[in-house]
C-alpha cells in the first residue's frame, strides 16, 4: 500500500512527444512505472521509446485503447488548462500536472470543473509523485529515495529532493512522496494528502514541507491537531523572505502581513508538530 | 504586475465603467493644458505604484489651470516612498456624496474570484478590515458562471446602496468582472467608487494587478510594466528568465528551485549570516544563465561571498559546474565562493571545479556555515 500511485498505476503521458515529456517518460519507464501510452494531438498512430509506447490524438482515444487510470501532463502552460479539462472529460480519475506558469484564473476554472467531475488533480507546477520501488509519476529523481514508512508531502521541488536525500542517508524510506506544487490555486492540498496518509496502513509517520504564502499549512495544522494519530515533522521555507515579493513560486508571497513562516510554524507547533530549523534536520525529528 | 491608476481607469472605461474626465501628463506644462481643457477645478494625482499617495502629499486639488501647473511642478519633483513621480493624472474634480469600496480579486482559499465591497470606501481597506470587519462584505463568484446581475444586486443591498443606484451599480459590477476576467487581473479595485452630488456613480480611483503568468496572452498589458519599483538587478534578471530578488545581506546565493532557494537563505540566517538575494536559476540551468546570474549577484558591492547550492535532478551538476567555470572566466569574481553539488552528475561536477579554488561543502548546513565564515573574513 501507499497513496495515489503504485504498481497498479497504468499511466498515460499528455505531451509525450515533446522534449520534456519524452525525457521524463524514458525516466519513468526506466524506474519501472507502468506507462501504457501517450497523447499528442496530430501525432496519433506514432510510437515512441523504440516502438514500445503508442501515441494517440486525444485522451479519449488513449483511454479507449488502453486501460489507463492516471495521466501526467507535460505540455506548455498555455495548453495545460485544456489538457486538464480533456483528461477530466475522458474520465481519468487522477491527473498530475507538472507544467509551471499556468495562469491563476485558468486554474480556478479547471479546479471548479474538476471538483464537479470528482477528479483528483495533483499540481500544477509540481514535481509529481514517487512511491519508491513501485512507481515514479513525475520528475523526482528515483535514486534519491528508498521504500519505507514515511509519507512526504511538499509544496516544493528541489527542497523535497533535499529531504528525501537526507532521509535516505539516515536509512529512512518513504511510503509515497507527493509534490502538491507551488501555485496559489492547485488541485490536491496538504489536507487531502494528510487524510490519505492517516488512512494508509503503510505510512506510519509524515513529513510536511511548507513555505510562505496562503494558509494551507494552518489548515493542515488544524487537521493534525483534530484528527491525526501519526506523528508529523515539518519545515517551512521562507523565514527570511521579504513581504510582498513572489519568491519564485507564484504562491510563495506574504500578502497584507498574512502567510508568514512564523505564523505557520506557530500553528504547526501548537498542533504538536515538530518543526525543523533546517531541512536536513527534519528526518532526525522522527527517529 | 501592477498597473498605474491612469492605466487601470482607461481599462475600466473601455468596459463601460464611468471615470472622471482627465488625462495623464509628464510635464507641468502638459498638466496646465489639460486643466485648461477640462475647465474648473482639477485634481493632480501622482502616478506611482505605492499606496498612501494622498498622505504623502502626492494628490492635490487645484482651483484653476495656473494652480494646476504649480502643483504639478511640485508633485513631479517628488519621491514617494522611494519612487520618483514621473507622471501625474489630471482629473476633473468631483463633488462627492458617498464613497464606496468595490473590488474583485482572487480568493486562494475558496479557489474562486471574490467580490469585496464596503460602504466605508475611500480609505485603506485593510484598515477597515482590521478595525471594523463587519463593514466589509465578501461574495465568491463561480468562475464557470461568472458575474450575474443578481449577484451585483445582492452586493448593492448588502452595502445599503439606495435602490435608485442599483441599475448603475450593476453595470459597474458587470464591467469590473469583465475587466478582471479579460485582463487576467489578480486585483481590479475601485476605491473609491463615488456617488456624486449630481447622483452619478464614478470610479474616482483605480488599481489593478495582472497575473504575470498570463502576460503571454496580453502583450499590450505587458508593455505597460513600470519597472521603477524593481531594483535594476531584478529588471536585468527578468531578461534572462531568472527569478531574482535583491535583499540587504552580504552572502550571494545561486540555487536551483524556488523552495530550496528560500531555504538556503533561511539556513544562512540560521547560522548568523544575511543573504544578499533570492535567486532561482531554474531547472536545466545553462552556462549562459549561470554567468548572467553571477554577474547580477556581483553588481551588488556588499556581496562578500557567494553560495552555490545545486541539487541535481533534472538539472545536471556537471552542466552547472561548466556554467560556473565559464562565468568565472568572464566575470572574474574576487569574493570567496562556496559550492555544494548533490544529485545527478555531482561527482563529475565536483571534479570539474576541483581547480577552481572554491570552498566545497557536503551538506546544506555545512555550506551555509562556510559561507557565513567566508563573508565575515571578507569584511
Amino acid at each position: 500500500m501507499s497513496i495515489l500511485v503504485d504498481k497498479n498505476t497504468r499511466l498515460i503521458v499528455q505531451g509525450i512527444t515533446g522534449n520534456e515529456g519524452l525525457f521524463h517518460t524514458t525516466q519513468m519507464v526506466a524506474y519501472g512505472t507502468n506507462v501504457v501510452g501517450g497523447v499528442t494531438p496530430g501525432k496519433g498512430g506514432e510510437w515512441v521509446l523504440d516502438g514500445k509506447l503508442p501515441v494517440f490524438d486525444s485522451v479519449k482515444m488513449a483511454k479507449d485503447a488502453t486501460d489507463t487510470n492516471a495521466t501526467i501532463i507535460f505540455v506548455p502552460a498555455r495548453f495545460a488548462p485544456d489538457a486538464m479539462f480533456e483528461a477530466a472529460d475522458a474520465g481519468i480519475p487522477l491527473i498530475i500536472c507538472i507544467t509551471e506558469g499556468v495562469p491563476v484564473q485558468d486554474m480556478m476554472r479547471v479546479r471548479n470543473y474538476l471538483d464537479q467531475k470528482k477528479v483528483r488533480l495533483v499540481g500544477p507546477n509540481c514535481p509529481g509523485l514517487l512511491t519508491p520501488g513501485e512507481a515514479k509519476v513525475g520528475i523526482i529523481p528515483g535514486d534519491i529515495a528508498i521504500p519505507g514508512n514515511v509519507g512526504v508531502v511538499s509544496r516544493s521541488g528541489t527542497l523535497t529532493y533535499e529531504v528525501l536525500y537526507a532521509m535516505k542517508n539516515l536509512g529512512m524510506g518513504a511510503s509515497t512522496c507527493v509534490g502538491i506544487g507551488g501555485d496559489p490555486i492547485n488541485g490536491t492540498n496538504f489536507l487531502d494528502v494528510l487524510e490519505m496518509f492517516e488512512h494508509d496502513p503503510k505510512t506510519e509517520k509524515v513529513i510536511l514541507i511548507g513555505e510562505i504564502g496562503g494558509n494551507e499549512e494552518e489548515k493542515a495544522a488544524a487537521y493534525i491537531s483534530a484528527k491525526m494519530t501519526k506523528p508529523v515533522a515539518s519545515f517551512i521555507a521562507g523565514q527570511t523572505a521579504p513581504p510582498g515579493k513572489r519568491m519564485g513560486h507564484a504562491g510563495a508571497i506574504i500578502e497584507g502581513g498574512a502567510g508568514t513562516a512564523a505564523d505557520k510554524v506557530k500553528a504547526l507547533e501548537a498542533a504538536g508538530v515538530k518543526v525543523a530549523k533546517h531541512p536536513e534536520e527534519i528526518p532526525t525529528l522522527l527517529m | 504586475m501592477k498597473l498605474h491608476e491612469y492605466q487601470s481607469k482607461t481599462i475600466f472605461s473601455k468596459y463601460g465603467i464611468p471615470i472622471p474626465k482627465g488625462r495623464v501628463a509628464a510635464t507641468a506644462q502638459e498638466a496646465k493644458q489639460i486643466a485648461e481643457e477640462l475647465g474648473g477645478r482639477v485634481v493632480i494625482k501622482s502616478q506611482v505604484l505605492v499606496g498612501g499617495r494622498g498622505k504623502a502629499g502626492g494628490v492635490k486639488l487645484a482651483k484653476d489651470s495656473n494652480e494646476a501647473e504649480q502643483l504639478a511642478t511640485q508633485i513631479l519633483g517628488m519621491d514617494i516612498k522611494g519612487l520618483p513621480v514621473r507622471k501625474v493624472l489630471v482629473d476633473e474634480a468631483s463633488a462627492i456624496d458617498q464613497e464606496i469600496y468595490f473590488a474583485i480579486t482572487d480568493d486562494r482559499s475558496a479557489k474562486k474570484p471574490v467580490i469585496i465591497a464596503s460602504a466605508a470606501g475611500g480609505v485603506d481597506i485593510e484598515e477597515v478590515a482590521a478595525k471594523t470587519p463587519e463593514k466589509i462584505i465578501k461574495i465568491n463568484i463561480d468562475p464557470l458562471l461568472g458575474m450575474r446581475e443578481y449577484i451585483a444586486r445582492d452586493v448593492a443591498a448588502a452595502i445599503d446602496l439606495p435602490r435608485e443606484y442599483w441599475r448603475d451599480f450593476t453595470k459597474v459590477a458587470m464591467g469590473l468582472y469583465e475587466v478582471y476576467k479579460s485582463t487576467d487581473a489578480s486585483l481590479a479595485e475601485i476605491n473609491p467608487l463615488v456617488i456624486t452630488k449630481d447622483k452619478k456613480l464614478v470610479a474616482l480611483d483605480g488599481k489593478m494587478m495582472i497575473d504575470d503568468n498570463a502576460l503571454f496572452r496580453h502583450p499590450d498589458l505587458a508593455e505597460m510594466r513600470d519597472t521603477d519599483e524593481d531594483a535594476p538587478s531584478e529588471v536585468e534578471a527578468r531578461k534572462y528568465g531568472l527569478s531574482f530578488i535583491k535583499l540587504d545581506g552580504n552572502i550571494g546565493c545561486m540555487v536551483n528551485g524556488a523552495g530550496l532557494a528560500m531555504t538556503s537563505m533561511d539556513v544562512i540566517k540560521l547560522f548568523g549570516g544575511e543573504p544578499a538575494n533570492f535567486l532561482d536559476v531554474g531547472g536545466g540551468a545553462s552556462s549562459e544563465k549561470v554567468a548572467a546570474a553571477m554577474r547580477i549577484i556581483l553588481t551588488d558591492p556588499s556581496v562578500k561571498a557567494i553560495l552555490f547550492n545545486i541539487f541535481g535532478g533534472i538539472t545536471r551538476c556537471d552542466e552547472v559546474a561548466r556554467g560556473i567555470l565559464a562565468a568565472m572566466d568572464e566575470v572574474k569574481p574576487k569574493v570567496p565562493m562556496i559550492v555544494r553539488l548533490v544529485g545527478t552528475n555531482a561527482e563529475e561536477g565536483r571534479r570539474l571545479l576541483e581547480n577552481a579554488n572554491m570552498i566545497t561543502a557536503e551538506t546544506l548546513a555545512d555550506a551555509a556555515k562556510k559561507s557565513v565564515e567566508a563573508a565575515k573574513k571578507g569584511k
